[in-house]
């Protein structure tokens, strides 16, 4: 059981390559991170993995199989920017219920208060909405999350409890976690291997 | 003297509630903050705190609805609007949170050259622009280019290059590798080894902690504790607030344990002390009203019990 990629290049342009020849993988259960300078194409690289980008080459096989291009994607992707990942013409509620139902308990866990379901996306800060955009992609049918810089924007408070949530859930449910960070001291915190996107 | 000194400053906003009903909502309360000729003071907290809107009081850009109480006084004097409009950009700059503040049909080498007071513009953007690891194609770019990490460069290397008395940086570091990291740090020193009084306004506590003189802790909207950086040690025994202890505590390099809950929104405050419901020392008199602030071992706190 794993997400991989094989052989993989991807590039904007003809002839300009944002990387090329890229083979990884991460297992059932696994915390990985991936890291490497800015600009090298490791959000391109999740954009791929969960289905949001297609690569010029090569493939990207969920246990064997291709991505589904249908139904609730086994791979979620959680962006660094919240406020531009929500529908601001819907209310918070309807956001959170785009891919299916959180209960309570997991809501009371991120710290969700009830009264936010009523508001809309603008009357709520960055991490508050991250909550969220987490509470969102943590359905029963995930079984990868790529955590694309998913707390560099919180403090450190929130960035601990949503990583609480985070980690039970994958521990819980054998879920697989790519971590896109710059944050040394987080990977060394929670991830079990690292990846550098410039060596693969 | 303060370059820049923050006097009991509070903002709110009207907004329409329904039909032609106005309510009020006060975001930021009693704030008082000051930076000195050459001090580096760092503002953290959460998302949603109010630190991007002082910073916006101080530049004098809040939107029209917004009402500001208080006193800002700039070298002694205060800071008028009429001021503040002459001052923002020459002696007073910021580097603003969003990439989108670059001038979107301006060329990036051009842009950065604008903010240069002294000396050949070109060369001046040229160096800097190499410090930054901006390669020279960048120049001649267009803001929609770039990647976020780099236009967050040329953000701060247009506050580098512009010298002010004051320069204000509000999160300058989401997005950047170490390596730039590092390179601000050196930068931000810079300037306030040059005079410049520099307030930086992060939630990444270990950049203010590397990078500043003192910091200076939001929540919900004014400022709870104002600690030197060698507070910030051990399990965080010299911090004076238990909020500022349980943001220390929370870092990953730490025990990374958070506490419950969740900041109160500024239309939900609590009446006392906006802490109290998550504070697990909180008693009734916590809950009468917002503790005074008070200077204990050379900081200043705000909390009924801090010692």
């Amino acid at each position: 059981m794993q997400l991989e990629a094989i052989d993989m290049g991807f590039g904007y342009k003809k002839n300009s390559w944002i990387f090329r020849h890229v083979h990884m993988n991460v297992r059932k259960g696994e915390i990985v991170g991936l890291v490497g300078p800015s600009g090298t194409g490791k959000t391109t690289l999740g954009k791929i993995l969960s289905g949001y980008e297609k690569p010029l080459e090569g493939v990207v096989r969920l246990n064997g199989l291709p991505l589904p291009s249908k139904g609730y994607h086994p791979v979620q992707l959680v962006f660094q920017h919240p406020e531009k990942a929500v529908n601001p013409k819907w209310r918070m509620k309807e956001i959170l219920h785009e891919g299916w139902d959180p209960d309570k308990e997991l809501l009371e866990k991120l710290g969700i208060e009830q009264d936010w379901l009523r508001r809309w996306p603008n009357e709520l800060s960055g991490g508050e909405l991250q909550r969220f955009c987490v509470a969102r992609a943590l359905g029963p049918s995930t079984q990868f999350l790529i955590a694309d810089e998913m707390t560099t924007m919180l403090d450190s408070i929130t960035q601990a409890q949503i990583w609480q949530v985070v980690l039970d859930m994958a521990k819980k449910r054998n879920m697989g976690i790519l971590v896109i960070s710059h944050e040394a001291h987080l990977l060394s915190r929670i991830c079990s291997r690292m990846i550098d996107i410039s060596q693969i | 003297m303060s370059t820049l000194e923050i006097q009991d400053l509070s903002i709110s906003f009207t907004k329409y509630s329904k039909g032609l009903r106005q309510e009020t909502t006060q975001v930021i309360h009693n704030l008082n903050v000051s930076i000195s000729k050459g001090e580096i003071v760092a503002v953290v907290g959460s998302s949603g705190s109010g630190k991007s809107l002082l910073a916006h009081a101080i530049l004098g850009i809040l939107p029209g609805n917004a009402s500001v109480k208080g006193r800002i006084l700039y070298d002694g004097q205060e800071l008028t609007e009429h001021r503040k409009a002459e001052l923002r950009g020459t002696e007073i700059v910021i580097v603003p949170q969003s990439v989108k503040f670059l001038d979107p049909l301006m060329k990036i080498g051009s842009q950065v050259q604008t903010s240069v007071r002294k000396g050949n513009a070109a060369a001046v953007q040229k160096n800097i622009f190499e410090k930054y690891k901006l390669k020279p194609i960048v120049e001649k770019l267009f803001p929609f280019q770039l990647s976020g990490g780099m236009a967050r460069r040329v953000l701060l290397s247009m506050a580098v290059v512009s010298e002010a008395n004051v320069v204000i940086a509000d999160e300058p570091t989401p997005g950047l590798d170490a390596d730039v990291i590092k390179e601000a740090e050196i930068s931000f020193r810079k300037l306030a080894d040059n005079g410049s009084a520099v307030m930086l306004i992060t939630h990444d506590i270990e950049f203010a902690l590397k990078t500043a003189d003192k910091i200076a802790v939001f929540y919900a909207g004014t400022t709870v504790e104002v600690a030197p950086v060698s507070d910030f040690s051990g399990k965080g025994e010299n911090l004076r607030h238990p909020y500022t202890k349980a943001l220390w505590r929370a870092l990953p390099q730490n025990e990374f344990i958070p506490i419950k809950g969740s900041q109160p929104l500024a239309d939900h405050l609590p009446k006392g002390c906006p802490f109290a419901p998550r504070c697990e020392h909180a008693t009734f008199d916590c809950s009468k009203e917002v503790p005074e602030e008070k200077m204990i071992r050379g900081g200043m706190v705000r909390c009924l019990y801090a010692t």
